[in-house]
């Protein structure tokens, strides 16, 4: 079987295909594409939804308020080129997140306190 | 209120036709996100032409009592060409994406200050749907003039095309500030916005913009007129052919 | 890690219900099925804005005009979703959109019959959809991340979708005996298609068992098949139309409604493009493609522009 090994370092997305200045590998144009965050009411943070397409950022906003905000899904719009994303890479995942499951002692649950012990 | 009937109408009509018009891109635009913009501002200026259509229904019943009365869809599926009073502009086939977006832009100039002045209208029903529509044209304003520089100011070749949509729809944006008799008379009975006196804050603005496109304002020249009177091109006909079929065929049936 | 011990953890990752994310090292093979699939389904959507748009300007009130503007903007949406997870594959939009314009690439052979009435528009939301939301509810647990969340936001989307179909079918088998037969036409001509749509039976499908494996699919094309059957006999009791199957009755022991034989001949040829519209489906996509190249690279040249200029201020001050 012919196997892929190769690993991606930004985002979603492999740098090549992330637009913008990168060089073109097809004739025909492709608009950068963008990560799309939002936030869907006042207090909570901004989240991913998607991404699209457009030539700057004034245009992705406004493609993103026209894509994602037709059901009032949001109230405030981020959006980043894709290729500006810096992601950490799933190889590094024993080291970088499994040190932590040993570290009981930093979750209110650990602490055998009595029952009559209030508002703690 | 014949004359508040037919000034509402009015705003209806061009609401409709242009929204009718803006649909057909639909499926067909230059890329998923503008088609899917543009058939957002569709659904608005459909939306306006509803809260007009109803509103001028419930004029219409409550001077003339009928056994059958108006409604939305009998004022804009049962009309001939002569009774519909939207701007020639609108009615006018959509031709390329430069110029579906100049007479966006064309026509979105015109409504942001209307719908400005109309949300203070002696006529409460009015001012509320211009205060509603108002927050639509903002947006349409600002998306047709993006486009409308984009274009100008793009390639070689969009920049042709911008002068040749220019050419093509120049011609019509002098009705916008010709005023018919009944919007004479409703700007009398203190409901309707004086259009004559719109036309400066449009000029400056389209010369702004047009100018920031790398596109020169025509020189001044004959402008068509005719539509807000129920006079029209060829080409409204064929647009309420197609708009209507299925009313006409089907006579008195529900939907 | 060898080649075998990675696909191992693979697979145990998609034994236990874990997501596949686009970093995450997968089979090159696992890769093309999903951007295969997940590109067909985008052109599904895409190709299946034309059908139904033939009808927006014909609609026949204001209400139903605004109502199918808005369901076949959302099938963009739905397109443009599907696309943003084939790119994160690593196929670019513009790539597989050329697939789809070159006819290298599938879309659902559904949108290659016409629609002839108001009544089409009805059948399309009520079977066509139907028959796409089964597929695309088990599709939000398929196992790769960024095709499952697309589809979460599809069937959210899509929840009124095949509500408005139904309603329109109603209001149509409840009016005059001429909206009646208009009824009756639609879903006599889209119920066979729509019973395509589940694909090949299970034993002809020929990606179907290693997509299993993968759980990209979850359920096979009959089981989908048969759970649609059993909702639209039911649904289609409440218009008061009939299902154009004279084999199709209630099995009471297996709780199924059983069917007849769908004409597989017919499905083939449509698949191969002998369809009433393949060709005039493709022709369409392919022009708005052509004439906004213009467009596209007016707002790129424009944009490289403005970026420009903004350069060349920050060096003056």
């Amino acid at each position: 079987m012919n196997i892929n090994i190769t690993k991606y370092y930004y985002g979603d997305i492999p740098e090549e295909k992330g637009g913008g200045n990168t060089a073109k590998t097809e004739s025909t144009a492709n608009w950068p594409l963008w990560e799309v965050f939002i936030r869907s009411k006042q207090g909570l943070d901004h989240k991913h939804v998607g991404s699209l397409h457009a030539t700057d950022a004034a245009m992705a906003i406004e493609n993103a308020r026209d894509v994602y905000t037709r059901r009032m899904e949001g109230i405030s719009i981020w959006v980043v080129e894709s290729k500006y994303i810096h992601a950490s890479s799933p190889d590094d995942a024993a080291a970088f997140y499994e040190p932590a499951n040993d570290k009981v002692y930093r979750h209110p649950t650990f602490y055998d306190l009595p029952d009559e012990l209030k508002h703690m | 209120m014949q004359t508040l009937i037919n000034y509402t109408l009015y705003l209806a009509d061009n609401a409709l036709i242009l929204a009718q018009r803006n649909a057909e891109w639909c499926g067909h635009g230059p890329i998923l996100e503008q088609d899917i913009a543009l058939t957002n501002i569709s659904l608005d200026l459909l939306g306006q032409s509803r809260s007009f259509y109803q509103y001028a229904a419930q004029l219409i019943n409550a001077e003339h009592p009928s056994a059958m009365p108006a409604t939305e869809d009998s004022l804009a599926y049962l009309r001939d060409v002569f009774a519909f009073r939207n701007i020639l502009m609108n009615e006018l086939p959509n031709g390329d994406w430069g110029q579906t977006v100049l007479r966006q832009f064309f026509f979105s100039a015109y409504q942001f200050p209307l719908f400005e002045r109309m949300k203070h209208s002696s006529d409460a029903t009015l001012a509320a749907i211009a205060e509603k529509s108002l927050k639509e044209v903002t947006y349409h304003l600002r998306w047709s003039s993006e486009w409308v520089i984009r274009l100008g100011d793009g390639t070689e070749e969009s920049h042709s095309r911008m002068e040749k949509a220019l050419d093509e729809l120049w011609t019509y944006t002098g009705e916008i500030f010709e005023p018919a008799p009944y919007e004479k008379a409703a700007v009398e009975a203190g409901f309707g916005v004086d259009a004559t006196s719109l036309k400066d804050a449009w000029m400056e603005r389209v010369s702004n913009i047009l100018q920031e496109a790398t596109l020169t304002v025509p020189a001044p020249r004959w402008m068509q007129t005719g539509g807000k009177e129920g006079k029209h091109s060829e080409h409204l006909g064929f647009v309420l052919a197609e708009m209507q079929f299925l009313q006409r065929a089907y006579p008195n049936a529900t939907w | 890690m060898s080649v075998q011990e990675l696909e191992k953890i693979f697979q145990q990752k998609i034994d236990q219900e874990i997501k596949i994310e686009p970093k995450d090292w997968m089979p090159e093979a696992y890769r093309k099925t999903l951007v295969r699939q997940i590109s067909q389904h985008a052109h599904s959507e895409i190709i299946g804005m034309l059908p139904e748009g033939n009808w927006i300007t014909r609609a026949p009130s204001l209400k139903r005009k605004a109502i199918l503007l808005a369901k076949v903007q959302d099938e963009a949406g739905h397109g443009l979703y599907l696309y943003a997870a084939t790119e994160t594959l690593g196929t670019s939009r513009e790539q597989t959109m050329d697939d789809l314009h070159s006819g290298k690439a599938k879309y659902s052979s559904i949108f290659n019959y016409p629609t002839l009435t108001w009544g089409d528009i009805g059948a399309i939301g009520w079977l066509v959809d139907g028959a796409a939301i089964l597929n695309q509810v088990m599709l939000c647990r398929t196992s790769y991340g960024p095709y499952s969340r697309a589809n979460i936001r599809i069937c959210k989307e899509e929840s009124f979708h095949q509500r408005q179909g139904f309603e329109i079918l109603l209001v149509l088998s409840q009016g005059t005996p001429e909206q009646k037969a208009i009824c009756q036409d639609a879903i006599n001509r889209w119920w066979w298609p729509s019973l395509m749509m589940f694909g090949p039976k299970d034993g002809e499908s020929t990606h179907s068992e290693q997509s299993t494996i993968w759980k990209i699919k979850r359920k096979s094309n009959d089981e989908l098949r048969q759970q649609f059957v059993n909702m639209i006999a039911e649904q289609v009791k409440i218009l008061g139309m009939t299902l154009p199957d004279a084999d199709l009755k209630y099995n009471e022991q297996t709780k199924n409604y059983e069917f007849g034989e769908i004409d597989w001949n017919e499905f083939w040829n449509v698949v191969k493009g002998n369809g009433p519209c393949n060709k005039q489906r493709l022709d369409t996509r392919r022009k708005a493609h052509e004439n906004g190249a213009w467009v596209r690279a007016a707002a790129e040249a424009h944009s490289a522009k403005r970026a420009a200029r903004k350069q060349e201020q920050a060096k003056v001050a």
